[in-house]
């Protein structure tokens, strides 16, 4: 059997500092930058990444590369371009990018200097999340060893190309991984969302041309410019290109991230992390954070890829699953979720900030052994008015995925919660 | 409140990474909070004047975030993970035994003003469940009976 290849994993050891720019290099980093600035048109670059097949990592999946090819043509829209990297990694069980930004972080530059190279952008912002002081310190450490060998700043490598990396750190708040919301929190103003029409491509930070991007979405770039398009469409399966930075969370006996061919089965990504815990059953599994719909025990022979797991009545997401087993209580968890999506509405548009709540007390009354039947239709209800295109963003929606699932699926134990008025689990 | 020439040298290193002051906002808000502890009426107008906003419109920023006190908080927070999957794992456990050791609810800050206990957002160490940090260190596969040598770490 082939090894399988971990291009994005393949620098970082487990509690180890990640390698310092001349390991970096001497591993083969930097050298994608050396063929391509001043070498490689623009464009050129553009298209290759539309014909490698990359999707949005942050678990949009949308093309990359055509994300890239909205910008304007800086001659006909001349001033500041930037690309904003978003590490605003908030997303419940989700800890796929802190891996990414604390293990190699010369990776996340070179990815950078390709991407906005690439985007004609002379300014890069790497949006992160306050909590994640590690990553901070060392990518500050990292652009400035970049910046002291001529890979950042003015002309770099005599390619007359300019570019600034700065870090921004953040002060916590879920909204801010919503690529709007998140240039409104970068330019110092209250973090809701925008609304769209005008695209970030054409009025993003400041107003002027900006893409913004996610972590593990960029960290691919250096490879596919190293190694090619074709090397990299091999990597991935079930027609989806690359390897995915898969994670899984709860009563699994290795809970950790797993670089594994896109496309990779439920199945074998739990087998993975050990399977599960002796006296523990899996019972449902949000593949992609908790934004994502519940998938039951039957349906572990699907592809995590982004046509995959739609197809099955969910959405890749993030790509780390949080699994619910069988002696946790499934009303509990989804109050649990709706908590936390309700504390992080930023309020901007009504149904949103007044719905989540509303939810949040209906789960915690039945949770507690209060609630009755009518509660159940109440909460079909809602959940039809935060669904898809009734609110500004995509955070109630989101919400709902697992509310709406969680509601047929453990429809049962909804049901036992009010007509046993109690909770039956410890 | 008046900033000091330092102060002052700090912050405008960061202002210098924007095009607009404001942008810089909420690392001058972080900036005050780490010297005084939290976020005062006083430091709020001091960053606002610095920044050419008005204290309205920075106080909308520095009520936004989670991570930003606008009133006084104990020498060290406590930020105990309470989404999903460190709830799983027992996240309310550690907040029953925190509250045994040092007598404080989520929310409330110790009597001696050395601790204030926060619930926080999932911390992205959902693989080490349950997760906390107290101020800035990251703490994993946290139970119970290893609490009081977190919170009171021989020296």
């Amino acid at each position: 059997m082939m090894t399988l290849e971990r291009p994005l994993t393949k620098n970082i050891k487990p509690n180890t500092p990640p390698m310092g720019l001349h390991a970096y290099q001497a591993a083969g980093g930097y050298e994608a930058v050396r063929q391509t600035l001043g070498r490689v048109a623009p464009a050129d670059l553009v298209e290759m990444v539309i014909q490698s097949g990359l999707g949005g990592r942050g678990g949009g999946g949308f093309s990359a590369g055509r994300k890239w090819q909205l910008m304007p043509d800086p001659k006909a829209d001349p001033g500041p371009r930037y690309l904003v990297i978003n590490a605003d990694e908030m997303e419940p069980g989700t800890f796929k990018d802190r891996l990414l930004l604390e293990g190699d972080p010369h990776q996340m530059i070179e990815g950078i200097i390709l991407s906005a190279y690439a985007i004609q952008a002379d300014i890069s912002y790497i949006f992160v999340r306050g909590e994640y002081g590690t990553a901070i310190t060392r990518l500050e450490s990292a652009i400035g060893a970049a910046r002291d060998a001529g890979l950042l700043g003015r002309n770099i490598l005599g390619s007359s190309y300019d570019l600034e990396i700065h870090v921004h750190g953040g002060a916590g708040r879920y909204i801010c991984g919503e690529e709007t919301a998140l240039l409104n929190s970068l330019e110092g103003r209250r973090a809701v969302p925008r609304a769209k029409p005008p695209f970030p491509q054409i009025s993003g930070l400041w107003g002027r041309p900006t893409v913004v991007n996610n972590v593990e979405t960029i960290c691919n770039i250096p490879h596919i410019v190293l190694r090619g398009v074709d090397w990299y469409k091999s990597l991935g399966l079930d027609g989806e290109s690359g390897t995915k930075i898969y994670g899984v969370s709860g009563r699994v006996k290795s809970p950790g991230t797993f670089e594994l061919p896109m496309g990779t089965t439920l199945n074998d990504l739990i087998e993975h992390a050990g399977g599960m815990r002796e006296g523990y059953q899996l019972r449902a599994v949000l593949p992609g954070g908790a934004s994502t719909a519940f998938l039951l025990d039957d349906q572990l022979d699907i592809p995590l890829s982004f046509a995959g797991v739609a197809k099955a009545g969910s959405r890749l997401g993030t790509g780390t699953a949080i699994i619910l087993d069988d002696r946790t209580c499934p009303v509990g968890m989804l109050h649990n979720l709706q908590h936390f999506f309700a504390q992080e509405s930023c309020g901007w548009c009504a149904p949103c900030r007044d719905g989540l709540p509303w939810v949040e007390r209906i789960l915690a009354k039945i949770e507690s052994g209060q609630g009755e039947m009518s509660d159940l239709a109440l909460l079909d209800d809602i959940a039809g008015t935060l669904g898809p295109g009734r609110t500004f963003c995509a955070l109630a929606p989101g919400a709902m995925a697992s509310l709406v699932s969680g509601l047929t699926y453990f429809r049962a134990e909804f049901e036992q919660h009010i007509h046993t008025k109690s909770c039956g689990w410890t | 409140m008046h900033l000091t020439p330092a102060d002052i040298a700090a912050l405008g290193e960061i202002v210098g990474h924007y095009p607009h002051k404001r942008a810089a906002c909420i690392d001058a808000l972080k900036y005050m909070q780490a010297r005084h502890g939290y976020v005062s009426d006083q430091s709020l107008e001091a960053i606002a004047v610095l920044l050419d906003m008005s204290p309205a419109e920075l106080d909308e920023v520095a009520t936004f975030y989670n991570l930003i006190f606008r009133k006084p908080v104990g020498e060290k927070v406590i930020y105990l993970c309470d989404s999903v999957t460190c709830w799983m794992l027992g996240r309310d456990k550690i907040a029953r035994k925190i509250q045994d050791l040092i007598g404080i609810r989520q929310g409330e800050t110790s009597t001696d003003g050395r601790y204030t206990l926060l619930p926080i957002v999932c911390l992205g160490h959902c693989d080490h469940a349950p997760a906390m940090m107290i101020d800035d260190r990251l703490f994993g596969d946290v139970e119970p009976g290893q609490l009081p040598g977190i919170l009171e770490p021989p020296d």
